[in-house]
């Protein structure tokens, strides 16, 4: 019962993402192949994963889990029922003080039991001018941890101004969805090294006379 | 069965049977130059026609739901067309409750009042009370930079998408004498003959175009299609007589008149994407682009194809 819902509202979700944003997937150095991947894309939006969710062949989308923060995901009952059931989502505690598992060891879990991810290496959204905020750490651990699974770049544009923050209305803006070239950590990268090089692969993607 | 619908069937079939020799002619095109779609001019003509089957299917079954189907469809379209404007318009993060009520209350008011048959208020409501009420909701949110721009250009983007989008239903509201119920003919000829013109117009230019008619504008457009394409539409417009309210000449007339219209219209709406560094306004209808780039014709000959007929044929 639960997971017809969860699939009704999914559904749901898909169709209203097409009508704001008819949103356009554009596959560019890398084909929408079945094959275990970690997307990390730009953050400038709650609704982010939704339209890489939506853009994404319906056998990928199954497999494919967005990562999330726990203390927002969890808040409610709704997105609860949105975050687990629907997305199943990978919920980690932003909060160093409030958690008791490591976020990495929950990410990792998922990677091995065969899913896809999809992950936001600013950590948060972002709210500046500038295209990109740096990049945590956390897609470098992936990758030095499971140097096996690709890590796609992936730019979404104009979700932000289709529902800028404390906005409650969406307005209807065309939006895309770009995923680039695979990257991995290679033997010995660094840290700054890796996440410079994922960050400068992410911004290669960003359409050229984009309206900013 | 009524007349009306008897000889819209007939205009059906007429379209079917086009487009049955179209998609034989793409198809052996296909197995000649490029059977494994490396030729790609073949692959997009052959994209387009099988757009235009969807297209057409759907208009049919809007005007076989009559005035509702209709009206919910040109709508839909404005929808869209007016998504895709305002993605490439100037505006501001201020600009957002501005724009969402052009979508949620100007567009619906518009077709509710068309729908109503309000000519006194559909006729100015975008240029005077949107034009003015917009403007108002931006500034109060206190952002002055570019303002100007900022609400031309979405006064502009609601004009086309909205507005002169909506006078393609509208010719449902005309009071023609010894023409009742048959109106949605009207809107069968103006489609028709509009479009047709578009596809004779890429023909001609492609066959034997030389002369570009505005190379900075659109390098696809020639004095030969042109020429070509608006006199044949033109005499297929004079073919269609009998489903209008005209004689052969008016019919042929309004062709030419309207033909003409959409071209300018799509040159305009060229030099827009020009200007803004984009190909096609869309994506989603294949082969062709977007909603706009197959409706600008559209739209730029209703208002004046809603108004000539009105002046000389309509009673009311």
């Amino acid at each position: 019962m639960k997971a017809i819902l969860a699939s009704l509202t999914g559904g749901a979700i898909l169709i209203f993402a097409r009508l704001v944003t008819a949103v356009r997937g554009i596959w560019d150095g890398i084909e929408p192949v079945p094959a275990q991947r970690v997307y990390f894309a730009n953050h400038t939006s709650n609704g982010d994963f939704i339209l890489i969710w939506t853009v994404l062949p319906t056998t990928l989308r199954s497999r494919t889990r967005p990562v999330a923060g726990s203390d927002y995901w969890l808040a409610s009952p709704i997105r609860r029922f949105i975050g687990e059931d629907v997305f199943n989502a990978v919920l980690v505690d932003r909060r160093p003080e409030a958690r008791d598992t490591d976020p990495m060891d929950t990410i990792l879990t998922a990677v091995d039991e065969g899913s896809s991810l999809i992950i936001f290496p600013e950590g948060t959204r972002n709210m500046t001018e500038e295209p990109l905020l740096p990049f945590k750490s956390g897609i470098y651990n992936i990758s030095s941890k499971r140097p096996e699974v690709d890590l796609v770049p992936v730019w979404i544009e104009n979700l932000n101004h289709v529902m800028p923050k404390g906005k409650v209305i969406p307005i209807p803006l065309l939006c895309t969805v770009t995923f680039g070239a695979p990257i991995r950590a290679e033997k010995d990268e660094v840290r700054e090294a890796f996440l410079e090089r994922a960050s400068a692969a992410l911004i290669a993607l960003k359409p050229e006379g984009a309206a900013s | 069965m009524t007349g009306a619908q008897s000889d819209f069937l007939l205009l059906l079939a007429g379209i079917g049977a086009l487009l049955v020799v179209a998609t034989l002619i793409g198809q052996t095109l296909r197995r000649r130059l490029g059977p494994d779609g490396q030729n790609s001019t073949v692959e997009n003509l052959n994209a387009r026609i099988a757009a235009w089957w969807a297209m057409v299917t759907l208009l049919a079954i809007a005007f076989l739901a009559g005035r509702a189907g209709v009206i919910v469809l040109f709508a839909i379209c404005s929808f869209a067309a007016l998504r895709e404007f305002v993605t490439l318009t100037t505006r501001n993060t201020s600009d957002h409750w501005a724009i969402a009520a052009a979508f949620f209350v100007v567009l619906p008011a518009q077709y509710w009042l068309i729908w109503d048959d309000w000519y006194g208020l559909y006729s100015i409501f975008v240029p005077v009370y949107a034009f003015l009420l917009l403007p108002v909701i931006a500034v109060l949110q206190g952002d002055t930079r570019n303002i100007l721009s900022r609400m031309s250009e979405l006064q502009w983007a609601l004009m086309i998408c909205v507005y002169c989008a909506s006078h393609v239903p509208a010719l449902l509201t005309l009071e023609i004498d010894g023409y009742e119920g048959r109106n949605i003919l009207l809107i069968a000829f103006l489609v028709v003959v509009v479009q047709l013109s578009d596809v004779l117009q890429y023909t001609w230019g492609k066959l034997i175009g030389r002369h570009k008619v505005a190379p900075n504008l659109s390098p696809s457009k020639t004095w030969e299609g042109l020429v070509g394409g608006v006199a044949s539409a033109t005499l297929v417009g004079a073919a269609l007589w009998w489903i209008t309210p005209f004689s052969v000449l008016e019919a042929a007339g309004m062709a030419l008149v309207i033909t003409l219209a959409g071209f300018l219209g799509g040159l305009v709406m060229s030099a827009i994407k020009r200007d803004r560094g984009v190909k096609d306004w869309g994506h989603l209808i294949a082969g062709h682009g977007g909603f706009i780039d197959r409706l600008d014709s559209v739209v730029f000959s209703a208002p004046i194809f809603f108004h000539l007929t009105r002046y000389f044929w309509s009673a009311g």
